[in-house]
């Protein structure tokens, strides 16, 4: 089934163009628009399923792939493919786009052909990100996606649209001209005059150079995921984005940078991400602790479930630098379970917002009595948030801290804290929103879950059991690219002594072995004493 | 028979599915649909227990699926049918199915009963995972699915503020403790290879004595929260928010010992690292006679009950540390019993009691003289009593008794004092709630006098069952002492506890003296001594009890003035709570405060302000460049050059690139208009 890849790409940009010559002045023309914009991303999940069932377990090697010449004489091609670790985010985005265009059917009303182009040429951006084998098809795609998201918060947001969706715009921006240069970089310095992803895994660069390039990229993707310290546009974003926008940010877009991380930054430059592994744990494990701090002292509910996303992705990408299986198989899981469960509770929180126009958990309260069946999936997705064993943020959360303590007690010991912190600050946000006996006059009347509403919530729901239950066909199609990915990364690079390139001795973190923590001596002795 | 051991948790399973998806139409027959799926649960384990107690025993693992499979981490769904899962699944099917028929006349009537029923059944579920698991990480689904149920059933009443704050409360404590047992798990597959009990306990052999400590203080940590042992046992009083039934089930027969049962299950690897042994009794002898003396003086009959269970895991804990791991299951199993009944038996008198004003409807001050409108409940809650108090033959006697005594042998003098210490408040706080509600006048708001009547048959039938096991549930499995049928039945599942090293060559000798001295089991003289010296102060403590509420009804008030330091300190529960919160959450919250002023201020004042220069300094630099304009010419022709140098490749002549220079004009024309 050849170009299978490029159609999933590909279709919801067609259908988006297509879009435009559908007239939204009237309601039927709204109608239209929405209807025609959910056939598209459907069918783009339809063949994604394809794509799935097609997929061979038990290879790294990258499938479905793709490749055209484009400007040959730049070295640059058209080259895609997937692998265990894009694919789950492949299924992830065209899972997320119909449930995002399916819940703003009722929720926007504004400019809706142009709403739904936005969203459509946003799915084409972020499959695209997850599939290009070509770094300039990758920047492509990755700029490409941060206009459409610009725009989805900044003429469908809040009040403070304008200022988060420049903030948005900007930051990421500035992280990512940093990694176009190191791109350039790879391009004329190291040789080849290629783009393709695949041939510069092949060849990495001399360790010196390797931190400056590494910290380039890393910066770029920490911003997009992000960690501790570059979180705070999140929090703007999400609040002013609207539901749909803030599902997608935070079910997908967040996932780039980890997805950068784990697919260009770590593999190209092993020796450089070793060397950093002790500072990006550490702020990994800042950010579970800091997010879920910060969490706790919100009276937004918006708000609270951003910083929470602070707190998830901080897990994520402690199992990507455990470098091992159980910690990278558990990260590309968790960025799936995140998606869902963070996607499922910005879907309920919009409900909510669109119920009563206010995001404030002072405002609400009670709400469980009047609307059970709403509060019965909030209940639930706030269990698969936290990690309860059964649905699918325990799978997650287990393998990443399994793997973390592998590498060293201590960061488990603080991502377990982390678990404890989440479930104190979701569960005290149900109990202020859904029980107690307060209920306020203007909540006397909501309405429970709608048709529609049921309809995006019970494939949300359906994804937290199964996943949860049954996790296995997944970290089967992951386990074997991990296994490839964990070689990748393991690659010892011979050291040149002399430095004949780049800045002199790389940047000074990291020379020689990180100092040895307190527990992980400890595991030492216990190992140790362990043998007879 | 043993190999559809699945079908025990795919009944409640079916009633979850049931209630929970049709609860709206099932309605007032949802406590039949539930009772009915537990008690084929039950049917199930006795057809199972069965072949156990009457064939050959031994251990079987009955598979159902594969869970996890990640790397070398291998998890599946399987379930092991061994002795020690017999006994725990005939307490838990057992006493669960009781229960679910006595809510189905306690929570008549309640606008969530559909919704009750569907979490009873998800709570059993759970616990039977969590005792059927072969497995640690199956074992920790059901650990927190029971601390799911535990949560969803204390906050069923939402409405009431307090209920949904000990609702939280109660996760929340576990959740410490579940960090705990998670890392405890972690170091297990680390040190071993796996998490399936068959493969740890086969290397726990060879596990060196501070690893096997090292895992058994982080499971035993679970083990605190889970069974609300000192300091993590805050949440288990404030549970009473909960209905009746729930406590009864939940936070007295089943869940909260599910602590012990995990040391009991681990107990290969306890007994290599004794020093976490050490710990458990300590911190059980500790938890046991803090909560008694709490218990002393409450007024509130479910708060009295809510200590006792506290103090009650402390003892089985401290068997566990003493290593009389059969001894603490067995007293796990009569606990049940006797607990349950006593729980069950107050909810029927809170029942009786439901037209008087709530804040006295749990109050024993407001009872009293009871004993003759409610000949059931009164004569059931005596058995539980004396059970309790451990009067011989009353259950409880035989395995608090073998506790105590196992202490005692291994040289524990410490713990065995405050354990017997113990024993004594336990005798007297039974029987102060047993006079205050039973005996003496009528002190019931004159209203609901007239309301005051025996519960209905569903809910004494139960109280009966429990009843006759409570007096028979000791004596028949625990005769003689220390090497009664459970102790032979449970063997094969539990390690033997070595020589502790406590234990100095004296104690040796008389342990030898004695065990040479008893035929078949006992401990001679020294154990016939400790024997009397129990039931002499279990008397004791129901002959004080007596004097104090009965005879002499101003001593309470006597003792009060005279001593009302003390007196507060024990009412108030040592102001733990008080202090936690001082202590613990106001410092975190104030701190998180702070975080958040750092976060808007420095983490993205920071942003902000780079923003903010970044424009000053453009105009800065368009001022600076109007004024040198040779420099900038010079610049911009290099500027120029470089860009000439990049931008030829754009005049490729290739249609592609001229789509994408196009298509990126139009999103920034679109932009641009829409955001003039």
């Amino acid at each position: 089934m050849g170009g299978l890849l490029s159609w999933i790409v590909f279709l919801p940009c067609i259908g988006g163009l297509a879009l435009l010559f559908v007239g939204d002045g009237d309601e039927a023309g709204r109608r239209r628009v929405r209807l025609l914009a959910l056939a598209v991303s459907l069918a783009t999940f339809a063949l994604s399923l394809a794509l799935y069932s097609g997929f061979q377990g038990g290879t790294a090697r990258m499938q479905f792939a793709e490749a055209a010449s484009w400007m040959p004489q730049l070295g640059i091609a058209y080259k895609v493919g997937v692998d265990g670790l894009s694919l789950p985010l492949v299924l992830l985005t065209t899972f997320l786009t119909p449930i995002a265009i399916l819940f703003s059917w009722e929720d926007v009303g504004r400019r809706v052909r142009l709403y739904h182009v936005a969203l459509l040429f946003l799915e084409t951006g972020m499959i695209g990100v997850f599939v290009a084998l070509d770094f300039f098809l990758f920047y492509v795609f990755w700029e490409a996606m941060l206009i459409p998201m610009y725009l989805i918060i900044g003429v469908w947001g809040g009040p403070r649209r304008i200022y988060a969706a420049v903030k948005f715009f900007l930051y990421t921006m500035a992280g990512s001209v940093l990694m176009l240069v190191a791109i350039l970089w790879l391009y004329f310095v190291q040789g080849g005059q290629t783009f393709d992803i695949l041939a510069h895994l092949d060849r990495p660069p001399d360790p010196a150079v390797q931190g400056w390039l590494f910290a380039a990229f890393a910066l770029s993707f920490a911003i997009k995921v992000p960690m501790f310290p570059f979180h705070t546009w999140l929090p703007d974003a999400h609040v002013e984005a609207p539901t749909a926008g803030s599902v997608i940010l935070a079910g997908v877009l967040l996932k780039m940078g980890t997805y950068g991380f784990m697919r260009l930054a770590m593999p190209l430059f092993p020796s450089a991400a070793r060397d950093f592994a002790p500072l990006i744990l550490a702020l990994a494990v800042i950010g579970i602790i800091y997010g879920a701090l910060m969490a706790m002292v919100q009276d937004d509910v918006k708000k609270l479930v951003a910083y929470s996303s602070v707190s998830h992705l901080g897990f994520v990408m402690l199992g990507l630098f455990s470098f091992n299986l159980l910690g990278v198989s558990g990260g590309v899981l968790q960025m799936v379970n995140h998606g869902v469960s963070t996607g499922a509770l910005f879907l309920i929180v919009g409900m909510l917002y669109s119920r009563r126009h206010t995001r404030l958990i002072a405002d609400y309260g009670g709400i469980a009595r009047v609307a059970p069946a709403l509060s019965a999936f909030f209940v639930l997705t706030t269990l698969s948030s936290i990690g309860l064993p059964g649905l699918n943020g325990f799978v997650g959360e287990f393998t990443i801290l399994a793997g973390a303590f592998q590498r060293n007690p201590a960061f488990a010991a603080a991502g377990a804290a982390g678990v404890v912190l989440s479930a104190i600050y979701m569960l005290w946000m149900l109990q202020r929103v859904l029980f107690g006996s307060r209920l306020a006059p203007a909540n006397e009347n909501l309405p429970d879950l709608s048709a529609r509403e049921w309809a995006v919530m019970i494939p949300m729901a359906f994804l937290m059991f199964w996943i949860g239950l049954y996790p296995k066909p997944l970290l089967e199609k992951i386990e074997p690219s991990a296994q490839a990915w964990l070689a990748q990364v393991g690659r010892r690079v011979l050291r040149v002594e002399a430095p004949v390139l780049g800045p002199p001795g790389g940047l000074p973190l990291g020379r020689g072995p990180a100092p040895r923590g307190v527990a992980a001596a400890w595991m030492e002795r216990l190992r140790g004493e362990g043998r007879p | 028979m043993i190999r559809y051991a699945w079908l025990i948790p795919l009944f409640p399973l079916a009633g979850v599915l049931i209630n929970g998806l049709l609860g709206s139409r099932v309605r007032d027959k949802a406590g039949h649909v539930a009772s009915l799926m537990a008690g084929l649960s039950l049917l199930v384990v006795l057809g199972i227990a069965r072949e156990m107690i009457l064939g050959p025993g031994g251990s079987h693992v009955v598979p159902v699926w594969t869970w996890i499979t990640a790397g070398s981490l291998s998890v599946s769904v399987s379930f092991l049918v061994d002795p020690l899962s017999t006994i725990m699944l005939l307490v838990v099917a057992g006493v669960g199915f009781v229960i679910h028929v006595y809510s189905i006349g306690y929570m008549h009537g309640d606008p969530g009963y559909p919704r009750f029923f569907t979490y009873l059944n998800l709570f059993m579920l759970s616990m039977l995972l969590l005792v059927m698991a072969d497995n640690y990480l199956l074992m920790f689904v059901g650990w927190e699915g029971v601390g799911l149920c535990s949560y969803l059933l204390i906050g069923f009443w939402y409405e009431k503020q307090s209920a949904s704050d000990a609702g939280k409360k109660a996760f929340i404590v576990n959740r410490i403790g579940d960090a705990g047992f998670l890392l405890g798990l972690f170091l297990i597959w680390t040190l071993t290879g796996s998490l399936s009990y068959a493969e740890v306990f086969k290397a726990a052999p060879q596990l060196a004595a501070p690893a096997a400590t090292a895992i058994g203080l982080l499971l035993f940590i679970g083990a605190m929260g889970k069974s609300a042992q000192i300091p993590l046992y805050v949440w288990l009083p404030d549970a009473m928010e909960g209905p009746t039934p729930v406590s009864a089930l939940i936070h007295a027969a089943t869940m909260v010992t599910a602590g012990v049962y995990m040391v009991a299950r681990t107990s290969p690897v306890y007994v290599q690292g004794p020093g976490a042994l050490e710990v458990i009794a300590l911190v059980g002898a500790l938890t046991a006679i803090f909560s008694a003396s709490i218990g002393l003086v409450q007024n509130d009959i479910k708060r009295v009950m809510a200590y006792s269970t506290v103090s009650q895991l402390g003892f089985m804990f401290m068997a566990m540390g003493v290593g009389a791991f059969a001894s603490g299951i067995f007293h796990l199993m009569t606990h049940a019993f006797f607990k349950g009944l006593l729980f069950l038996g107050a909810g029927s008198v809170i029942h009786a009691l439901h037209h008087a004003p709530a804040a006295q409807q749990q109050d024993m001050r407001y009872m009293g003289g009871l004993r003759s409108k409610m000949p059931v409940t009164y004569w059931c809650l005596v058995a539980a009593a004396l059970a309790l108090a451990g009067v011989p033959p009353f259950a409880g006697f035989w395995s608090k008794d073998e506790i105590l005594a196992g202490a005692f042998f291994s040289g524990h003098y410490v713990v065995w004092g405050l354990g017997t210490a113990a024993a004594l408040m336990t005798a007297f706080y039974v029987f102060r709630m047993i006079f205050m509600t039973f005996h003496g006048e009528m002190r019931v708001d004159h209203h609901a006098r007239e309301h005051i009547r025996e519960s209905p048959a569903v809910m004494t039938v139960p109280l009966v069952i429990l009843a006759v096991l409570s007096v028979v549930g000791g004596v028949l499995p625990g005769f003689p002492p220390d090497a009664g049928w459970i102790h032979k039945f449970l063997a094969p599942s539990l390690a033997k506890a070595p020589g502790h090293a406590a234990l100095d060559e004296g104690v040796r000798v008389v342990k030898a003296a004695a065990q040479a001295g008893a035929q078949g089991g006992g401990h001679g003289t020294a154990g016939i001594a400790l024997i009397v010296l129990a039931i002499a102060v279990a008397l004791g403590g129901i002959a004080l009890a007596w004097r104090m509420y009965l005879r002499d009804t101003a001593a309470p008030a006597r003792l009060e003035r005279r001593f009302p330091g003390l007196y507060r300190l024990l009412l108030n529960k040592y102001y733990v709570d008080e202090i936690y919160q001082a202590c613990i959450v106001e410092p975190i919250y104030r701190l998180m405060r702070a975080l958040f002023d750092f976060d808007q201020k420095v983490v993205d004042g920071a942003v902000n302000g780079s923003s903010f220069l970044t424009v000053w300094f453009s105009r800065i630099s368009g001022i600076f460049d109007l004024r040198t304009v040779d420099g900038a010419v010079n610049g911009t022709a290099g500027v120029i050059g470089f860009f000439s140098q990049l931008f030829k490749f754009i005049q490729s002549g290739m249609v592609q690139n001229y789509l994408f220079v196009m298509l990126l004009g139009v999103f920034l024309m679109v932009s641009a208009y829409l955001f003039r």
